[in-house]
């Protein structure tokens, strides 16, 4: 059955069953590959998108559920306000490693800071613990979401 | 990991003095293609030191080029595994060629089928820790040979005295005309210019980039989802499969009823393997799909019935039996006979999966003419030889596309994923991704050892030790992957951080028993024979500190007299650690120190016990000295992932067999540690000009018996069995 959804403010129609999950429709039918598969099951964050704004994991969420929603990727966060100054901070503080979580690790953190623009620790906890990294570079993305939320306020201040 | 040999374990550094590098030896200059100047240079690789030793086969593994347009292009055999090795090397080629780091193009090794054809390539792998130990002299020098040359080929247009010319910024200067030329109109000349006898490297006073933090090269792409991996390869018309294979290692397919997997829509074809089906789709989707509507039959072979416990039992067994002695300094036994006081114990760590975040995948085409491969790799050669012999063709008819890798950790020095897609491949029209599920991946990976340990130690009536015994039984991962390294009933790995220890201990014997589990392949993993051995003998050390009624750290520091290195980081990391402070009831601090590597590395851990025996790990405080730094940025970030890494083995690591089958299958069972759980850390640095010393790994070994003495001091409990969950912590 043909389905379409938006992604990055593109509809895309693909022909694929219902439950197939969203990841694998942007991986391996629209070719986006930035969007990574760690787990298949909401355990690691890897396959993180943007929902309506709000950071989902698209390995559990099928294809027939998004309806008009809009689906943002990694491939176009850095649009937003929000990805932007997380991308910044995370180049910055050279927070990557391997980089393989990272596109995730990006897009739950875009997301906190797009709707709390202070988080506290136990806010970045929160909003943090489903991304797994296994390269261990947590002391720096916390660091980096500190620093994109402190130059949230100097933007706000100017 | 340490594939040096026993002949460099001698001293403090075990780099290679600059005079064991004759040019002949491991560097050649000539013409490049297209008019450049090109340097041809043997790095030593992992396992391929046998090829680079006897000097007389000049066979280079890599290459800087500079071109006619002035771009500087490098090609090594070291992958880019989050390491930051892709930032750290060209570091030191641009220190003594006098450009800036951006000049630099990093090319992936190997590069095309022209070099496939050239028996270059020999064992090529990354890991060990070793690329910067092995790049450090090689580097600068061929950096330095490039500027004299270009500096002579200007001298000559110019027809002034060389030395009254200089080199920066990637050009040539004559100061005292102002005349200046840019390296690109230089390469072609340079190239004819004959190669200098001897080559000056720079003080370390003058290093200008070298020490200095610089940004990772390859950062910009990981952030924006434009980085390639193994599993983002898609040649055209490639489908996709996952893949079920026989849940008991050894285990072989009996019968698949494949009538519902066939009727998922996109599923393409069924694959039906000795041990293995896979199905074929177009999308991953559909392949899970398909291969949960499988019915699958397996005939379980011999290990059905294997469980830990067996495996345990067999290598508790065996220390008790004599082993190959890998070093013994005085008179043990003697020794002992006169100690005040004996304390014995013993040690288990389990198997560890690595849990690569990017999980296993290979992406294959078998065609008339040859065979394709599309992977990340930490062994390229050894990837290509095993597609080769899969696929049933000779080696220049493979061609390997390596990428980047999402963690490697020892996993991708293995040949077990491509092996299983170009049996899959050569039943499929066209390419085929070939991706693992998370659960496949932890229950097929190539485990981390388990080893059992039997120590018994002798203290004089101060307290002190006079006798050291200490035998250990487990698998050697060297002897499968790299026969010849296993020597005697020994390889370097098994035995690094049980031997040579940086304590004074004046009557000291310990034996290695090999024993291989019964079906079950076990690996290289982050720090491997270190993430045991540094474990059982900082733990071990600090039973007998605690014996001895004193203090760990000052236990430990009046046995390093004669190093001072090591006395240094153990000094530095206890000050800072704050050391001599009160921490509140159910907390506590704990020790470890470390040489292995080539660096030497102390931590001072804080942890706090809950009544319900929940461990949190507050705080490590990192002290190292790596010789030179090169990145300082690296280092740290080194020292965080592998601290990361080791806390998540010490805390939740372990994987377990029951009925031939693992029983972890995914992040629930297999444990990571997650950002609310992360410590904070300190790393301090310190100054050293030795040649550098190993960062990859070890972090990893130094964390784990520090937290397992952490929470000794906080409970009195000692913990002699990884991994921490499940250890009977209650105080309640
Ligand atoms: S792949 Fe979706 S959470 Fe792991
Ligand atoms: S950077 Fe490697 S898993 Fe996060």
């Amino acid at each position: 059955m043909a389905t379409t959804i938006n992604v990055n403010g593109v509809d895309r129609t693909v022909d694929v069953d219902g439950d197939t999950p969203l990841l694998w429709v942007l991986r391996d039918l629209l070719g986006m590959t930035g969007t990574k598969f760690g787990c298949g099951a909401a355990l690691c964050g890897a396959c993180t998108v943007h929902i309506d704004g709000v950071a989902t994991r698209s390995c559990i969420i099928a294809i027939d559920s998004v309806g008009t929603s809009a689906v943002t990727t990694i491939e176009a966060i850095g649009a937003t306000a929000a990805g932007a100054r997380i991308q910044k901070a995370w180049l910055d503080r050279e927070v990557v490693q391997c980089g393989y979580c990272q596109s995730g690790q990006i897009m739950s953190a875009s997301a906190l800071l797009a709707k709390n623009p202070h988080p506290t620790d136990a806010d970045i906890n929160d909003a943090m613990s489903g991304n797994i990294c296994r390269c261990g570079t947590y002391v720096r993305i916390r660091e980096a979401i500190k620093d994109a939320a402190q130059s949230n306020r100097q933007g706000a201040l100017q | 990991m340490i594939l040096d040999h026993n002949s460099s374990r001698a001293g403090s550094g075990r780099s290679q003095p600059a005079n064991d590098l004759s040019r002949r030896n491991f560097l050649q200059v000539g013409a490049a293609t297209g008019g450049g100047l090109l340097l041809s240079l043997r790095l030593p690789v992992l396992g391929g030191e046998a090829q680079a030793a006897d000097g007389s086969d000049f066979s280079p593994n890599a290459f800087v080029r500079v071109d006619r347009d002035g771009q500087i292009v490098l090609t090594m055999p070291y992958v880019e595994m989050g390491q930051g090795t892709y930032t750290a090397i060209p570091m030191l080629i641009a220190e003594e060629l006098e450009v800036d780091l951006k000049q630099i193009r990093l090319e992936h090794a190997p590069p095309n089928e022209k070099l496939y054809a050239n028996p270059m390539l020999g064992v090529q792998a990354t890991g060990n820790s070793n690329a910067m130990r092995g790049g450090w002299q090689p580097m600068r020098q061929a950096g330095a040979t490039a500027r004299i040359m270009l500096v002579a080929a200007a001298a000559k247009r110019w027809n002034v005295d060389p030395a009254s010319c200089r080199a920066q910024n990637g050009e040539v200067l004559h100061p005292p005309t102002g005349r200046r030329v840019k390296y690109a109109e230089l390469a072609a000349d340079a190239a004819g210019i004959p190669v200098p006898d001897k080559v000056v490297l720079k003080r370390p006073e003058d290093f200008r980039l070298i020490g200095t933090p610089a940004k990772r090269l390859d950062a910009p792409a990981k952030v924006n989802g434009t980085a390639v991996y193994g599993i983002d390869a898609r040649p055209a018309g490639a489908k996709i499969a996952t893949l079920a294979q026989s849940p008991v290692f050894g285990g072989r397919v009996k019968s698949v009823d494949d009538k519902a997997a066939r009727a998922v829509k996109g599923v393409r074809q069924i694959v039906r393997l000795d041990d293995a089906v896979a199905v074929v789709a177009d999308h991953m989707g559909a392949a899970k799909k398909g291969l949960a509507a499988l019915v699958i039959e397996w005939d379980e072979g011999p290990h059905a019935k294997l469980g830990t416990a067996d495996i345990a039992a067999e290598l508790e067994q065996a220390t008790l039996k004599t082993g190959a002695v890998a070093q013994n300094i005085g008179d043990v036994d003697k020794a002992m006979a006169g100690a005040a006081t004996k304390i014995e114990a013993t040690y288990e760590v389990p198997f560890l999966a690595h849990a690569t975040m990017e999980p296993m995948n290979c992406t294959a085409h078998v065609h008339k003419d040859g065979c394709e491969i599309w992977l990340g790799s930490q062994a390229m050669a050894r990837i290509q030889a095993a597609a080769a012999k899969t696929a049933g063709l000779p080696l220049d008819r493979v061609v390997v596309h390596n990428h980047l890798i999402g963690g490697g950790f020892g996993r991708r020095l293995e040949a077990d994923g491509v092996i299983r897609a170009v049996e899959i491949a050569k039943q499929v029209e066209g390419p085929v991704k070939v991706v693992w599920t998370r659960e496949e991946d932890i229950q097929h990976d190539i485990y981390r050892p388990y080893w059992f340990d039997r120590f018994a130690a002798g203290l004089d009536e101060k307290g002190m030790p006079i006798a050291w015994n200490h035998r250990f039984a487990g698998s050697s991962v060297i002897a499968r992957w790299l026969p010849p390294g296993f020597k005697n009933g020994l390889d370097p790995d098994s035995t690094e951080g049980a031997i040579d220890l940086v304590y004074a201990l004046p009557n000291f014997h310990v034996e290695f028993v090999r024993v291989e589990p019964p079906g079950i392949p076990t690996a290289f993993w982050r720090s491997v024979g270190p993430s045991h051995n540094v474990f059982v003998v900082e733990s071990f050390i600090d039973e007998l500190a605690a014996a001895a009624r004193q203090d760990p750290v000052a236990y430990r520091s009046a046995l390093l007299d004669h190093n001072p290195r090591a006395k240094a980081v153990l000094a530095l990391a206890a000050e800072k650690g704050g050391w001599a402070k009160k921490l509140p009831k159910g907390s506590g601090r704990g020790a470890s120190l470390q040489f292995v590597f080539g660096s030497y590395e102390a931590h001072v851990v804080e942890v706090e016990v809950s009544k319900d025996g929940d461990v949190r790990v507050r705080r490590v405080v990192c002290a190292v000295d790596c010789g030179t730094v090169v990145n300082p940025d690296t280092v740290q970030a080194q020292i965080q992932s592998g601290i990361m890494f080791g806390a998540t083995a010490a805390l939740y690591g372990k994987i377990t067999l029951e009925n031939g089958r693992v029983q972890q299958s995914n992040f629930d069972t297999y444990q990571v540690l997650r950002i609310n759980e992360a410590p904070a850390i300190e790393v301090h640095i310190v100054k050293s000009s030795e040649p550098p010393g190993g960062m990859g790994e070890t972090g990893t070994s130094a964390i784990v018996p520090a937290i397992a003495n952490a929470i000794f001091a906080a409970t009195g409990k000692r913990l002699r069995k990884m991994p921490v969950a499940g250890s009977q912590l209650k105080s309640g």
